[in-house]
């Protein structure tokens, strides 16, 4: 099984070692991992923001470095979910609908994909788990608060395999974080305010760590973290199942 | 004045910001544990969204049957084709019967069509009766909350007002108390007006009839006690048949407030003997909506208010915040469709993180309409041309993996080696309150090279 891997600019730029943890992640669990070099972003930043044709170019780069592999693993439903749903923005070929037909945020592609049921880490540590809002409502990895449905979040049951990490509850479990693309620059006040509140309610309930699978929403709660100079860890999910996470 | 600028204004006072989320948080927690009651929930949203469909791709036969049963009833039917035929018709049906003083409960449409100061300019005397719609027209405010009016409002604003207004006691902010006095100066309007105005919550197609939902009973009251009782309507809030609000009455109120249902479902289908009753039914852009393929969902809304409780972005700028009469997000992406530029910032203020999509009892896709309406503002809307740019920029730079290296590398390199008034300063919208990630020494690409090739 060929596996490309999408490391999303985010990523790239500012946190290579969820990355790493994310290519050592998927060869512990044999799959033959690529990396095709010349890869930048999926293009979500400017779409969201209304531009959409501005999206088309690197869309198609996009596809054209991964339309060789058997599926697409990125550590980031977000950009994921924008390739699956969004991609309609240039022409069908057989390639684009492979691709989107293909691509998968990492914590799917090892629960549905490569079917795991043990993963072999230790963390020992009070762990809130942020969910992000595209993985959540976008594609559905786990049922939304205002549903009427049976609960389920495929991000904690992996999580959950971990040896010793310790969830801690929140007083609200699936509000967004307020990053929301260049919402977080045009909208400042009511992002970082958003971004403070869910910290807050991770702080009140214990966290020692926070985590989750958006790199995105991630980063903007560790900006206001590190501002307001609080005892958190902020982690990707894939550190932790790696066995490569900072420690609190 | 854009939502961003508003909010920002908003969010200066931070523990009334707080305050705010938590008052609508609350709604919002109220409404999980009372549809959480009905096993059937989701099939409810379903159904009730299938119905709206139906309305919607039938909608000029059931209006026609409306109005016949109607006028079978005895119902007087006009036709609004805008804000200003709406107000006009019902000044004319006012000044006609020589009335002076109209109650009104609370009306969204009226809101939407500015019909108050059109009355007031024209002379007649325009009470609201709903509790929180008096308030703010006391203090010459607009609601800013389609179901809870005065919801930015605290208990000791509302004393202020009414000592003011109404010459209650100084100081008083007892609920209970402030109650009593609104209740005894209502009972007064209500006694000696000439005419009464309701909305209109649903239309049933087979009877003619419609339903209005208040907690107060001050649609009743109005009503029962005018001669003249008008109902202004929006051309959407039609349903088919009498047995479709087992389906709507049963999401209205659970979704809204949390409660099973409204205190007072008022069914109206003829005037009483002596009385004469008017239905307006408006159009004022619905048709053109209808028309725009991406947007027609956005008319299957009852008008809930759950999409505001649960959004956090309304939560933390208040319903003031927004451009348009309806706030938050279903305002979002009905406004633009009224006035493409003067509402530009509306469908941005949103993360699109889906929850109104999810708590919509008749499955309307928010999110997704507010990123469709984003695509049209950026072509033909008030869309800040430096943000026009720097989005042509980035799409250049993120479809060149050569260039984006570059900006990445340059990035890395120059953020740990800038002093941070440099970094951190009125440029930067990101680190007012928030730190720039650390930058590390290499991307992820080049530890790859180093390591894997």
């Amino acid at each position: 099984m060929k596996v490309g891997l999408f490391v999303p600019c985010y990523i790239d730029q500012f946190y290579p070692q969820i990355a790493v943890a994310t290519l050592q992640l998927l060869e512990k669990h044999g799959c033959e991992v690529g990396f095709p070099l010349n890869q930048s972003c999926c293009g979500q930043p400017m779409a969201n923001s209304g531009c959409e044709s501005d999206s088309k170019a690197t869309a198609k780069l996009f596809v054209e470095n991964f339309k060789e592999f058997d599926y697409i693993v990125g550590a980031a439903p977000s950009c994921v979910g924008f390739v699956q749903e969004h991609y309609d923005i240039i022409p069908q070929t057989e390639e684009v609908k492979h691709v989107r037909e293909k691509i998968y945020d990492i914590t799917e592609f090892l629960l549905d994909i490569l079917k795991i049921e043990k993963i072999d880490a230790k963390f020992p540590y009070k762990v809130g788990l942020h969910q992000s809002c595209h993985a959540q409502r976008g594609m559905r990895m786990a049922q939304s608060s205002e549903i009427n449905g049976p609960a389920f979040s495929k991000q904690r049951q992996i999580l959950e395999m971990v040896e010793g990490l310790q969830f801690i509850e929140l007083d609200r479990t699936d509000e967004c974080c307020g990053f929301g693309g260049t919402f977080c620059v045009s909208e400042d006040a009511v992002s970082a305010k958003m971004g403070k509140d869910r910290v807050a309610d991770h702080e009140r309930n214990g966290a020692e760590v926070i985590t989750g699978g958006d790199v995105s929403c991630l980063m903007h709660l560790e900006g206001v973290i590190r501002r307001q100079n609080k005892n958190i860890k902020m982690v990707h999910l894939v550190e932790i199942l790696n066995n490569t996470s900072p420690t609190p | 004045m854009n939502h961003a600028q508003a909010a920002t204004q908003f969010i200066k006072d931070e523990a009334r910001t707080d305050w705010h989320d938590k008052a609508l948080w609350f709604v919002r927690y109220k409404r999980d544990i009372q549809t959480k009651k009905v096993p059937e929930w989701e099939q409810l949203r379903e159904l009730a969204s299938q119905i709206k469909a139906n309305v919607l791709s039938e909608l000029d036969s059931y209006l026609i049957q409306f109005e016949e049963n109607a006028l079978k009833n005895g119902v007087h039917v006009h036709w609004a084709k805008d804000a200003h035929e709406h107000n006009d018709i019902i000044l004319n049906i006012l000044k006609a019967k020589g009335v002076r003083k109209m109650v009104k409960s609370k009306s969204m449409l009226t809101e939407e069509c500015h019909l108050n100061p059109y009355l007031i300019q024209n002379g007649i005397d325009v009470i609201d009766t709903d509790l929180g719609e008096r308030i703010i027209q006391l203090r010459d405010e607009t609601p800013s909350h389609i179901v809870l009016p005065a919801i930015h409002l605290k208990k000791e604003d509302v004393g202020e007002t009414f000592y003011k207004y109404l010459g209650s006691e100084k100081g008083a902010s007892d609920p209970k108390y402030l109650t009593e006095v609104a209740r005894g100066h209502l009972r007064e309007q209500f006694l000696t007006a000439d005419a009464a105005l309701t909305g209109v919550n649903f239309a049933v197609a087979e009877t003619g009839g419609f339903v209005v939902c208040t907690n107060e009973g001050n649609a009743d009251l109005g009503a029962h006690l005018a001669p003249i009782h008008i109902a202004s309507m929006g051309m959407e809030k039609l349903i088919p048949r009498q047995s479709d609000l087992g389906v709507f009455l049963r999401l209205l109120a659970r979704n809204a407030t949390g409660q099973p249902i409204t205190t007072y479902s008022s069914h109206f289908l003829k005037p009483n003997n002596g009385q004469e009753m008017h239905i307006v039914i408006v159009d004022n852009g619905r048709s053109e909506q209808l028309g725009r393929e991406d947007f027609r969902k956005s008319l299957y809304c009852i008008r809930c208010g759950a999409c505001m409780n649960t959004c956090p972005v309304y939560r933390r700028s208040g319903g003031h915040s927004y451009s348009y009469t309806v706030p938050g997000p279903i305002g979002s992406i009905l406004s633009p469709g009224i006035d493409l530029k003067k509402h530009s910032s509306m469908p941005f203020a949103s993360t699109l993180c889906g929850s109104c999509t999810d708590v919509c009892p008749v499955k309307i896709d928010i999110h997704h309409q507010l990123y469709k309406w984003r695509q049209i503002i950026a072509k033909e809307g008030d869309f800040p041309l430096s943000k026009k740019i720097m989005m042509k920029v980035m799409g250049f730079m993120l479809s060149h993996p050569k260039f984006y290296r570059f900006a990445g590398k340059m990035a890395r390199t120059a953020l740990p080696i800038m002093p941070r008034f440099m970094l951190y300063n009125n440029l930067n919208a990101w680190g007012k309150e928030r730190e720039i990630p650390q930058a590390p020494k290499q991307s992820f690409r080049e530890w790859y090279l180093k390591n894997r090739e």
